[in-house]
């Protein structure tokens, strides 16, 4: 129990995970997850999500440090843990010959309390699919596969490792309408993800994993409220930046100057462009392409990874 | 809430493979099928006069070949084969995650190439005595016992080449040195009462060759108590290297 009376279902502490080669995937992470609560690691592809989310599921001893998932150590106390918990992994694992159905007979008879393979199936929307082999299965469907197979046994705790990378558009909001549906149902959620929109969509609470460290966490609007809003315009022509009103009086932080175009940091986003755009109107000038944006986790993930990895990341949002 | 167990689960790992084995064309034939015929190959490469000299009959002959390819066929080839389909598929992964223990896994996976190497041996055993007039077995425990420890031994000896063997395809390669070795050397194409002293004393030593010797003598009745403990021990020591070299060596997922 911590202090405010919620049971802490899984709680990391000075976590390290070291590679035979010596790489250091995970270099001392804390954390800790409530009951009930949807919990995102974000990171770009490296970040070391993967190789925590695989200490969580007890696929292998830390290096360094702690591991509690239900109050026990999920590697050494497997037989108390693994019932608890459902897994999905980043990538399938199925035999390809095997039917769906079969698939999930298989691990129905390795699950404590396991639920009937229809009920499974149809939770899931693969219920008319029972009868076909694995390996005739869409990208999508695999995942919703593993994602019936991680609900098979009721679990008290889900890690999903990436659980909509392959999915549409459609598939991805049934996903997050499922997960919003089990912690609704008092089912704690740890989910990996390179999507900055699922962490904003899901997590009641994340961490931004950056080198196999932790470089910021909380709520989203507290990992964002750390950072800036932002105002983008152009400059009307004949005008400079000294003609605008002083910066430093309408709580502006940061700009840059491009050409023409303009853009403003301010912790004050309301002050910043009530100020500017009254300007605007005794001078009697339109600012073009005006653009308000308030801070985003994109900014905070921005300022976090890095420019270069962030737009990998959003070029992979995009082709999906 | 219903618990599982560890035979329930063993049990739905090994139906699963059952249901696989079945589906594969390539494997029926391999572990099915040529078991069932190798052994006739051996009884035209022999001479009827050498036997005799060696004091055996084309039965004791056989029906240790029998054995020998069946367990090398049906259990350590084709074993070896699935653990690393299934490496590589990512099924061993996805089973670590769930309540099967890493042991549990790997022997629920073995049942039904055990089971059916063991099938196999009685049915050509009982073969052998219907059309060879081959008779009863004078020690019918010895017999059983080197089929035992020569089902677990293949059994973990396909698992070490498992964890050698990156690709199923190069699992059809990497199976062949213990393969040919147990033909020649263990007395399963040549009995090892037909070799030179010398080269005999050094193929007793080979992993399949105790269990050709327990299966051979337990049915001739030939085997002192001292070559019988003798060949146990010998069985069993390569098991136990087997055991830890899976322990040491085996991998769950695929190379990156």
């Amino acid at each position: 129990m911590n202090r405010d009376g919620h049971e802490h279902v899984i709680e990391v502490t000075d976590l390290k995970r070291v590679y035979g080669g010596g790489f250091e995937a995970v270099r001392g992470i804390t954390f800790s997850v409530a009951r009930g609560e949807v919990f995102a690691l974000l990171g770009t592809n490296g970040a070391g999500k993967t190789s925590t989310v695989e200490l969580l599921e007890g696929l292998a001893p830390p290096s360094e440090g702690r591991v509690r998932v239900l109050g026990h150590d999920p590697y050494e106390e497997r037989d108390t843990v693994r019932p608890r918990t459902g897994v999905m992994l980043q990538e399938g694992g199925f035999p390809a010959e095997l039917t769906v159905a079969e698939t999930v007979r298989m691990w129905a008879g390795c699950t404590s309390g396991a639920r009937p393979v229809g009920e499974a199936l149809e939770t899931v929307g693969l219920g008319k699919r029972a009868g076909v082999r694995v390996k005739q299965l869409s990208g999508g469907e695999r995942r919703r596969l593993d994602l019936a197979l991680a609900l098979l046994g009721g679990p008290e705790v889900l890690f999903l490792d990436e659980p909509t990378t392959g999915l549409d558009a459609e598939g991805r909001r049934e996903t997050w309408d499922l997960v919003r549906a089990l912690r609704d149902g008092g089912t704690t959620v740890l989910l990996t993800t390179h999507y900055l929109e699922e962490a904003e969509e899901l997590a009641d609470r994340l961490a931004i994993l950056h080198e196999g460290r932790i470089a910021a966490g909380g709520t989203p609007d507290e990992v964002t409220s750390a950072q800036p809003s932002r105002i983008s315009f152009e400059l009307p022509d004949g005008y400079f930046l000294g003609d605008l009103p002083a910066l430093g009086e309408l709580g502006v932080v940061g700009h840059e100057v491009d050409g023409r175009a303009v853009r403003l940091r301010t912790h004050e986003l309301q002050r910043a462009a009530t100020g500017l755009l009254v300007w605007a109107r005794d001078a009697g000038v339109e600012l073009r392409r005006l653009d308000v944006r308030p801070a985003s986790l994109e900014e905070a993930f921005l300022g976090i990874a890095g420019r270069a990895s962030a737009l990998a990341a959003r070029k992979e949002e995009v082709g999906a | 809430m219903s618990t599982t167990t560890v035979a329930g689960r063993m049990g739905a790992l090994a139906r699963t493979e059952l249901i696989l084995l079945g589906r594969s064309r390539a494997t029926i034939v391999a572990a099915v099928i040529v078991p069932l015929f190798l052994p006739f190959s051996v009884r035209s490469a022999v001479d009827e006069a050498d036997l005799k000299e060696a004091g055996l009959s084309v039965g004791t002959l056989l029906l240790p070949a029998a054995v020998g390819f069946s367990l090398l066929f049906a259990v350590y080839a084709a074993l070896t084969t699935a653990y690393v389909t299934r490496r590589e598929e990512l099924v061993l992964k996805r089973l670590r995650t769930g309540e099967l223990r890493d042991r549990e896994i790997l022997i629920g996976a073995a049942l039904p190439a055990t089971g059916i190497g063991f099938t196999q041996s009685v049915l050509l055993a009982a073969g052998c005595m219907a059309l060879l007039d081959l008779g009863a077995p004078s020690a019918p425990h010895l017999v059983l016992l080197g089929l035992l420890l020569g089902l677990v031994m293949c059994g973990a000896l396909a698992a070490v080449t498992a964890a050698f063997t990156r690709t199923a395809e190069s699992a059809q390669v990497t199976g062949l040195p213990l393969m040919f070795l147990s033909m020649l050397g263990s007395g399963i194409t040549v009995p090892l009462e037909m070799l030179p002293d010398r080269l005999a004393s050094f193929c007793e030593l080979l992993p399949l060759t105790p269990v050709i010797t327990l299966v051979r003598g337990g049915w001739t009745g030939d085997l002192s108590g001292y070559d019988a403990l003798g060949a146990v021990a010998t069985a069993l020591a390569w098991t136990v290297i087997a055991v830890f070299a899976v322990r040491r060596w085996f991998r769950w997922e695929p190379r990156r």
